[in-house]
């Protein structure tokens, strides 16, 4: 598992082992997807393939300029593919306009800010199913949805400015929720959050999935990785060079050094102490105990 | 080790800003030595901000709201003293270094404090090419700010402050919207200039393993209150405090703390670093008799 992969891999989609699936179907195919700037010449994505399954939580990192941005803009039809071709929710986005794939794919902000913009947090929730000509019924019993699911009672009459910082995140994915996409794409859904916002998220991006939806998480957040994330797909110079397991990429050395990203501290301590566990790096303090736990001698003496 | 001179001293600071309810910062005493580097950690809305803003005379002096109690920053009377003369002893980073950018270049960026100070060109001239050498941007001095990686922009922030020749650096989670290169970068500088130059740097931040490694007192603010105060070892021990305000102590304390409840196999002093459980972990598995 160990083993460092050759450089620039063209990844076979795999996945995660959860195959059984068979070749059931995607929510995400990216199929040979290369993106060049036209003005810059830039190649900012180079022969990207992947392969994402309804349900599944899947994170996304790499240095900015990693071509991360690219590859999720590909996804709502912000940006068209140079070459390749992307299709979600069995759409070609090529296909499609941007408003009519946001019914579909719904793109979170790391900014609130640049997403609410109504005067209570009940007319924003309701902003974009009434944009998708819904009916004010369905609209309504969409919003009271969302006011349950995350928990907005005490705000939802309060304009988002009025609000607290990590209510207003809350808000801003809740108000992509109303618009039931099959997919999220969340940017950076946990940087600048306390440890108690941080954990609030998490859990709701699980249930995300328990509804059925396809998460896909944008960020530098390597914790997040390791608590709610099935895999990650780590970018570098517009490549694609890991599409695996948070726990395999963390113990990937070669992978984590290029891409200068270093994992959660307790897999570091994991990793530096397999040697002698001989077992895959822990992704969790309760994880990691368990497994050294019985080995220890009675005591230990603590630090020196 | 002789505790350093104080150089920024607190005494039962209250404040509350204009047109809201409750104290953001309530009955604060607090003494920061000179080359001190502490950490100020606590949730959102803890009053970290507020209290930074009290250091360099943002508030009370543009920011509107009532203070009470006194503050001294190296001798000063923040409260009295126009912030463009503080801004010589305190440089100021904040989280969003775009925000701060606002010239045509990086040598105007880095001037433009300086002009404010009447500074003469010849020597506005060296503290700017020294201020660039020290966050490492040396050649830059042409380029666009806003053309910038925001790792880039943020150093670029740190050197506009450093340009003045302040004695204490207060930041407010400087890394916060940066990529992992980036956040590298600004906790390198923030160290040199702590270790190598004894600057004081206060720094409001979430990151705990990295203020774990880097700070010397940690102090935690709750709904605008001190609840702990002390080395990191200190008060990361103090896990009951932690849990009831809703901050985690470092994994490494973590897993230390997981052991010796379920185990008993941990006793004396908890880790707060990589380093330090690994090593007392490696002197107590089986199958490793040192």
């Amino acid at each position: 598992m160990t083993a460092t992969q050759a450089p620039p891999v063209a990844t076979e989609p795999r996945g995660d082992g959860s195959d059984a699936a068979g070749d059931g179907p995607s929510s995400v195919i990216v199929d040979d997807l290369t993106h060049v700037y036209s003005r810059g010449k830039v190649r900012a994505l180079d022969h990207v393939s992947v392969r994402i399954k309804p349900g599944e939580i899947v994170g996304v990192v790499g240095q900015n300029g990693s071509g991360k941005t690219t590859l999720t803009k590909h996804l709502n039809g912000l940006l068209k593919p140079t070459e390749g071709r992307v299709t979600v929710a069995g759409i070609e986005t090529t296909r499609r306009r941007v408003q009519e794939l946001a019914a579909h794919v719904g793109y979170v902000f790391q900014n609130p800010n640049h997403q609410l913009f109504a005067s209570s947090v009940e007319v924003d929730l309701g902003f974009g199913p009434r944009n998708l000509g819904l009916d004010p019924a369905e609209v309504a019993e969409r919003v009271e949805a969302a006011i349950a699911f995350f928990g907005l009672e005490s705000v939802r009459h309060l304009h988002p400015y009025r609000i607290s910082f990590p209510m207003r995140k809350l808000v801003g994915i809740a108000a992509i929720y109303t618009m039931r996409p099959e997919i999220f794409v969340l940017d950076e859904p946990s940087t600048g959050q306390d440890h108690i916002t941080t954990r609030k998220i998490n859990e709701l991006i699980r249930r995300l999935r328990s509804d059925g939806s396809t998460v896909i998480c944008v960020s530098h957040d390597m914790q997040l990785m390791a608590d709610v994330v099935d895999r990650v797909l780590v970018m570098w110079n517009g490549q694609l060079i890991a599409d695996r397991t948070p726990r395999e990429v963390f113990a990937d050395r070669e992978v984590m050094a290029r891409t200068n990203l270093e994992p959660p501290q307790i897999t570091e301590i994991a990793l530096r102490l397999q040697a002698r566990t001989g077992r895959p790096p822990a992704l969790s303090v309760d994880e990691l105990a368990d497994a050294i736990g019985p080995t220890l001698r009675p005591v230990i003496s603590g630090v020196s | 080790m002789p505790s350093p001179a104080p150089i920024i001293e607190f005494e039962r600071v209250t404040f509350q800003y204009a047109a809201s309810e409750g104290h953001a910062l309530d009955d604060v005493s607090l003494t920061i030595g000179e080359g001190e580097y502490v950490a100020l950690m606590g949730l959102n809305g803890a009053g970290k901000t507020t209290l930074e803003l009290c250091i360099n005379g943002i508030i009370p002096n543009m920011v509107m709201g009532d203070l009470a109690g006194t503050i001294g920053v190296a001798g000063l009377d923040p409260t009295e003293t126009p912030v463009r003369e503080m801004a010589k002893t305190v440089g100021m980073v904040f989280d969003n270094p775009e925000f701060q950018m606002s010239q045509m270049t990086v040598a105007e960026e880095v001037a433009l404090g300086l002009e404010n100070l009447g500074v003469p060109f010849d020597e506005m001239r060296a503290r700017i090419a020294e201020a660039l050498a020290t966050v490492d941007l040396v050649g830059f001095d042409d380029r666009m700010p806003l053309a910038l990686s925001g790792g880039q922009q943020q150093r670029l922030a740190i050197a506009a402050v450093l340009a003045m020749r302040p004695r204490i650096l207060v930041m407010d989670e400087p890394t916060s919207n940066l990529d992992p290169i980036g956040k590298q970068e600004v906790f390198a500088i923030a160290e040199r200039l702590n270790r190598e130059n004894g600057m004081t740097v206060v720094m409001a931040e979430h990151e705990v393993e990295v203020m774990a490694r880097f700070a010397d007192r940690v102090i935690v603010l709750d709904h605008g209150r001190i609840v702990a105060n002390g080395t990191p070892r200190e008060v990361f021990s103090g896990i009951e405090t932690l849990q009831r305000i809703g901050l985690r102590p470092p994994q490494a304390t973590e897993l230390a703390v997981a052991l010796r409840s379920r185990y008993g196999a941990w006793r004396g002093e908890l880790p707060v670093t990589t380093e330090e459980a690994v090593d007392a972990l490696e002197a107590t598995m089986i199958g490793t008799a040192r």
